[in-house]
């Protein structure tokens, strides 16, 4: 007897953008930057701050809210939280325990998983694995993120480009796929160009807790990466890149989304670009495009679409799914 | 064939959006093209994908004219 192929699929998605609006126009006041500079080389027009009560878990709660909602579920019905953050409330315990509280559920598992930017990516495929080996059914995958609080706002390079959000989504097990294939990466040696090298020890913090960047080493990486990544992506699961309906890429910087679209021969218009609205939330910015791209119905049930993202590790991963 | 200096300039065309006829071999890429530290991170990666060639950060830090990129490529072509 054949045993079917259980396949996770897109249940529902939801995001949450923290209500404070910080500008280019309004941060240019701050540091000596300005819009044009900022809009030219990374496509960013705004970020959203969280308000200094808000943690992680309260960000990754909305946006869990809406996706259970847009999925049909309620959180009784989940047997799986995963979050990926890198920004969590505290050290221990992790968001997605605390999330689980904020959801008034217990008894399943949750984690949290922690690859920065590629976050998403990484706890997507975790969760795809979970649902494929039948060790859940309904998953909820949350990307949440405050890196505003990790951010020197005295240094330019960096603070212009990253906000605070969280975007999420719902997997049901489904013989209808789905999750077609998922791709991870990492490679340690790249983990100085991108890293925020802090700790916590005795008491105190070791190290500087803000986010450094070599951004013009960090963009080169991205640029040839995501390249190998997307065609790396659509060999595994066998389908030619003609067939590809949607890119939804990781939201950091327009340069490196376009290069990725010209690598895959997409158009502009079939690439989810929200970056102009909330900047560089990491983990959190694939789920909010999705989202976004969700509610506005731009997606066709059946639609070939392609997830990636890259950040600090350096880690990267994709995800090819049938919406 | 084209030399290497037309398939250069023809690259630096098309990184930065300029008119190849208005590329001399001296230009700047950052003074005369307009290029930014973006660009000129596009353009060392498009020079290695057309000459099939690794050009090491410090290297390419020092590549900043036509000339320069020209010299680079003659000097590692084929190696």
């Amino acid at each position: 007897m054949r045993s079917t192929q259980i396949y996770a699929r897109i249940a529902g998605t939801g995001s949450y953008l923290p209500e404070r609006v910080l500008g280019n126009a309004e941060l240019a006041q701050q540091v000596e930057t300005s819009d044009e500079w900022i809009v030219t080389r990374t496509g960013i027009r705004q970020r959203h701050i969280a308000a200094p009560d808000e943690l992680t878990s309260d960000l990754a709660l909305k946006a869990a809210q809406a996706a259970l909602a847009s999925a049909g579920v309620t959180a009784a019905d989940l047997d799986l939280i995963i979050v990926a953050t890198t920004t969590p409330d505290v050290v221990f315990p992790s968001a997605a325990c605390i999330l689980q509280d904020k959801l008034g559920v217990h008894g399943c598992p949750a984690f949290d998983v922690q690859a920065v930017c590629a976050g998403f990516a990484y706890a997507l495929a975790t969760a795809d694995q979970f649902v494929r080996g039948g060790m859940a059914k309904t998953a909820l995958v949350v990307g949440a993120e405050v890196f505003s609080r990790i951010l020197d706002w005295d240094d330019r390079t960096t603070c212009v480009l990253f906000g605070d959000g969280a975007g999420a989504v719902v997997l049901k097990a489904s013989e209808e796929p789905g999750i077609l294939v998922t791709k991870l990466k990492a490679d340690g040696r790249y983990r100085d160009i991108l890293t925020t090298p802090a700790s916590i020890m005795h008491g105190d913090v070791r190290g500087k807790p803000f986010l450094h960047m070599d951004g013009q080493a960090v963009f080169k990486f991205a640029v040839k990466a995501l390249a190998e990544l997307a065609s790396e992506t659509l060999e595994a699961a066998g389908i030619a890149q003609s067939e590809l309906n949607w890119l939804v890429p990781h939201q950091a910087n327009i340069r490196i989304i376009e290069s990725t679209a010209r690598h895959l021969g997409l158009s502009m218009d079939k690439v989810v670009v929200t970056l102009a609205q909330h900047g560089n939330t990491s983990a959190a910015s694939i789920p909010l495009a999705l989202d976004h791209a969700a509610r506005e119905g731009r997606f066709q049930r059946g639609d070939l679409i392609m997830l990636e993202g890259i950040g600090g590790g350096f880690a990267w991963g994709s995800a090819l799914l049938r919406w | 064939m084209e030399n290497i200096e037309q398939r250069v300039k023809k690259i630096v065309a098309e990184q930065l959006g300029v008119n190849e006829a208005d590329i001399k071999i001296d230009s700047s890429f950052v003074e005369d093209l307009g290029a930014d530290s973006l660009d000129t991170v596009e353009l060392v990666m498009a020079l290695e994908e057309e000459f099939e060639c690794e050009i090491p950060d410090e290297e390419a830090e020092k590549i900043t004219n036509v000339q320069q990129a020209v010299d680079y490529v003659k000097a590692h072509l084929g190696k």
